[in-house]
């Protein structure tokens, strides 16, 4: 597997400027040759399809929504990270470099995150040019918060719904485009394969969701732009159609798949609360600028009303280990601090397993219409889901599986090990190495879609030349065929078990043995378990109604049947990455407080995984990541 | 509780109405979590589920819908389907569920309708022309707070639908204006704010929406509360913006 990150020449700052101008470029006459194919609407997928439908190129791009608004970019609601320094309180470009390295625990490729630093400053231009409403002083000028692992005030936003807002004006470019013709949308569409001939992707195939048509579609390249695969948990803050299959689908035709393991789990969730539940929901971390996290001193104080426990017996256990950031802390630690604070009997709410997130002292000295201002709507969501004013009670709140990290291996132009196969945002691996940090999400996806791929993807077009398949072609014909006995398969197994109850199964396995804690037994046996949960799956299988019509069941099944491979996959991942890193935490290596180790000596590298068939074991393979601009040190938020 | 559900098999053919029973429904459990129950029973009786469309559960894609009981996104204020909890309901209730019923939202199937119209209505003109990477600099343009405030909550709108469904007009004005107004209230959506009315409004009355005679059903069945305001903005931008355009 090649695995050169084709890292520009030159010192760290000049690196993403001397590759822009050594790319080649293809004229604006030439750029209608050619086709690209962008798999997701999301931020990195709709501001990718819009710009280079802008630039001249003919786009197709798939979602399998009903519009491509509905992407789950749309959920995020703190905000976007940038290093303008408005706030004067000592940001820059290179210092938001350093956080992101030094919150990704050291695991992420430098020269990638310097570029996101260095581009964060013109999305917010970008955004504002569009009309995104973000949150403004009376003065007129953009307003900033902190987030989680950073000590400027960094953070743009629009209320609680950044990513919405964020996503609308990626959308409105993207119609823009669609409007004048240049990129064909396509809804309710599932990515189910992709097609590489002569080692170059060229097409993909997909099933249309309303009608069970499968469908092939070619182009001169593909860019996936799919998100993550949180949902492999069962129960995470994603939405109930994020899956793994686009990534994991081209993972099985030859693309290196990356840090499995690194999964981060947000430490600012609303608890479980029962077995019907589907998916879990986040109170953003923008909430811990103004809530304190505590947990009774007492075990026996956790079943009283939290409001009738003096402060004497309160322990703020985020501000307690950790002075200097608090409440902010990064997410990966805070996590581990409410899981442990819950371990010792200290949890509170249905199981023991939720910590206090209070906002009565913010309350008393900024009153209570300034925190309805910053966070009316969390408010209120947590209210619809839990039945309690937070307002008047402190919140309850839990760790959640919320973002991946890992992701398909791309090299500093984007590009996977499939010449011609692109991945940007939350689907590629590159950026925020074994822990994201707050707000880094949404400035990595537009990052990608606006300002890296339409130059990356010229070079790649101007040096491979214009030549899409036909659609009719045998190399397409092939792997449609397969995508249709795959499909045939699932819905002729008729069996007794749904694929939600192989889900939620599959989910409690990851959780109790690759959640928080991770171990090299509980990572063998779960291993084995998803072994016979897939045998059972591929035997007893219940899909009802047929191939060619709407069908619900259908969709899931084939997601978690991708599921059950890669859940392996990415068990396997953390039982060989033996050290722990950001969210990958391995109890067998760890300080006597409890904080991650590292072993930098023997696995400073991204693992990337190939794929060699059905029943054998992947190989893993190594990106050396090497670190001339920062030093290799001890995370410290003490 | 009892469940009166409206199955229909696709576009073309008459649907109908099945009633289902569903015990040992949790308190704690939302609207589409219920929905999943049910499912999970369908299958196990051999049938085929019912479908419905939903995505991010948390209130903020606008991908479900559903019209529970007569109401837009059911009983509760300010609450999309997915963020409406079984608590309020009452054990032995019986539900009525219908998918969001319009001319211009024809149904897929089940309780899924095809709302691409509203993206029709964004692609003619609901956007500000800004080429990527020629923007100056976020602040070289300051906007008065008031403004971005009011933008802001025009734009929190989730394009669900739950306006035209409850119009009994099935006027989509409170989504139009809604998308017109965050775009016009700002100094960045000037240059483009006539015709963006005239186009938003004519895609708008092309999809197959029916007109607005100010009932006000649609702001009190969004989840978003948009108010009522923004109808009265668009239809002051686009009478300015027509009579501009018979002088120009």
């Amino acid at each position: 597997m090649n695995l050169d990150p084709q890292i520009p020449e030159g010192p760290l700052s000049d690196k993403w400027d001397n590759h822009r101008f050594s790319s080649k470029l293809v004229n604006p006459a030439n750029k209608r040759k050619y086709k690209i194919i962008v798999v997701g609407s999301g931020l990195a997928g709709g501001s990718a399809a819009a710009t280079l439908g802008e630039l001249g190129y003919n786009v197709d791009c798939f979602c399998y929504q009903d519009s491509p608004r509905r992407a789950h970019s749309i959920a995020a609601q703190g905000g976007i990270n940038a290093a303008k320094n408005y706030q004067n309180d000592g940001d820059s470009v290179h210092r938001l470099f350093y956080d992101t390295v030094k919150g990704g625990d050291f695991r992420s490729r430098e020269a990638n995150v310097y570029r996101l630093a260095q581009i964060s400053t013109n999305i917010i231009d970008q955004c504002v040019a569009q009309g995104v409403p973000f949150a403004r002083e009376y003065g007129g000028r953009l307003a900033n918060r902190s987030f989680g692992g950073a000590q400027v005030s960094r953070t743009f936003y629009a209320r609680g719904q950044t990513g919405q807002q964020l996503l609308l004006g990626a959308y409105s470019a993207l119609s823009r485009q669609v409007a004048t013709g240049q990129v064909k949308m396509h809804t309710r569409s599932e990515m189910l394969d992709i097609v590489v001939v002569d080692g170059h992707a060229k097409g993909i195939i997909t099933r249309n969701l309303a009608n069970g048509e499968t469908q092939a579609w070619t182009a001169d390249a593909v860019i996936l732009c799919t998100g993550g695969y949180g949902n492999v948990y069962y129960k995470s803050t994603n939405a109930i159609g994020c899956n793994v299959t686009a990534t994991f689908r081209a993972h099985r035709r030859g693309a290196g798949f990356a840090n499995p393991c690194f999964t981060q789990i947000h430490p600012t969730c609303i608890p479980v609360s029962g077995d019907h539940q589907s998916k879990l929901t986040l109170m953003s971390e923008s909430l811990r600028n103004d809530g304190r996290v505590w947990v009774p001193k007492k075990e026996e104080d956790c079943g009283k009303n939290p409001n009738d426990i003096p402060e004497s017996d309160r322990d703020y256990y985020l501000e307690r280990k950790y002075p200097s950031f608090g409440n902010l802390a990064p997410r990966d630690i805070s996590s581990r601090s409410a899981k442990e604070a819950c371990d010792e009997g200290r949890g509170v709410g249905p199981g023991g397993r939720g910590v206090y997130l209070d906002f009565s002292d913010s309350i008393s000295r900024v009153g209570e219409n300034a925190i309805r201002e910053r966070y009316g709507n969390l408010f209120q969501m947590y209210e619809r889901i839990t039945g309690e004013d937070a307002y008047q009670r402190p919140m309850r709140i839990y760790p959640a599986i919320h973002y991946t990290m890992g992701g398909l291996w791309v090299d500093y132009n984007l590009m996977t090990t499939i010449p011609g196969c692109f991945a940007l945002g939350e689907a590629n691996f590159s950026d925020h190495g074994a822990n994201r940090l707050g707000a880094s999400a949404l400035m990595q996806g537009l990052s990608d879609g606006y300002f890296v791929i339409p130059y990356t993807i010229g070079d790649y077009l101007a040096k491979t030349g214009s030549g899409a398949i036909s659609p009719d072609s045998p190399e397409v014909k092939e792997v449609m065929e397969s995508v249709r006995e795959r499909v045939d398969q699932l819905v002729s197994t008729k069996g007794k078990r749904s694929s939600r109850s192989y889900h939620k199964e599959l989910g409690q396995i990851m959780w109790d043995y690759a959640g928080m804690a991770r171990n090299e037994k509980g990572l063998t046996k779960a291993i084995g378990d998803i072994q016979d949960l897939r045998d059972d799956f591929n035997s007893n299988l219940l899909v009802p109604g047929s191939s060619d019509d709407l069908n619900a069941e259908l969709e899931r099944a084939g997601r978690v049947r991708d599921f059950l491979d890669f859940g392996e996959l990415l068990c396997r991942d953390a039982l060989e990455r033996n050290e722990s890193c950001g969210g990958h935490f391995r109890e067998e290596h760890q300080t006597e407080e409890g904080e991650a180790v590292r072993d930098d000596e023997n696995f400073a590298h991204a693992a990337v995984w190939g794929f060699e068939g059905d029943g054998k074991t992947p190989t893993r393979h190594q990106e050396k990541l090497t670190y001339d601009n920062v030093k290799l040190a001890v995370r410290s938020y003490k | 509780m009892f469940l009166k559900i409206w199955r229909q098999d696709s576009r073309n053919v008459d649907g109908r109405f099945e009633t289902h029973t569903l015990d040992g429904v949790s308190e704690d459990s939302s609207f589409l979590e219920m929905l999943d129950q049910l499912n999970e029973q369908i299958l196990e009786d051999g049938s085929e589920p019912v479908v419905f469309d939903h995505d991010c559960r948390e209130g903020i894609c606008g991908m479900c819908s559903l019209t529970i009981n007569g109401l837009a996104h059911g009983p509760e204020n300010s609450t999309t389907t997915c963020q409406l909890h079984m608590r309020k309901f009452e054990d032995g209730d019986t539900i009525t569920i219908e998918p969001f019923r319009a001319k211009a939202f024809p149904v897929v199937k089940d309780l899924v309708v095809d709302r691409s119209a509203f993206d029709s209505i964004t692609q003619a003109g609901g956007f500000i022309t800004v080429r990527t990477g020629s923007a100056p600099d976020g602040n070289a343009l300051p906007v008065p707070k008031e403004a971005s405030d009011k933008a802001m909550d025009a734009a929190a709108c989730i394009g669900c639908g739950a306006c035209v469904a409850s119009c009994k007009n099935a006027s989509a004005m409170l989504f139009t204006s809604a998308k017109a107004g965050h775009l016009n209230m700002l100094p960045q959506g000037q240059a483009e704010k006539d015709k963006r009315v005239i186009a938003m409004v004519s895609a708008m009355d092309e999809a197959g929406f029916g007109n607005c005679r100010n009932y006000g059903e649609c702001s009190a069945a969004c989840p978003k509360d948009i108010s009522l305001d923004y109808i009265a903005k668009l239809n002051r931008d686009h009478a300015k913006a027509k009579i501009k355009s018979i002088f120009a």
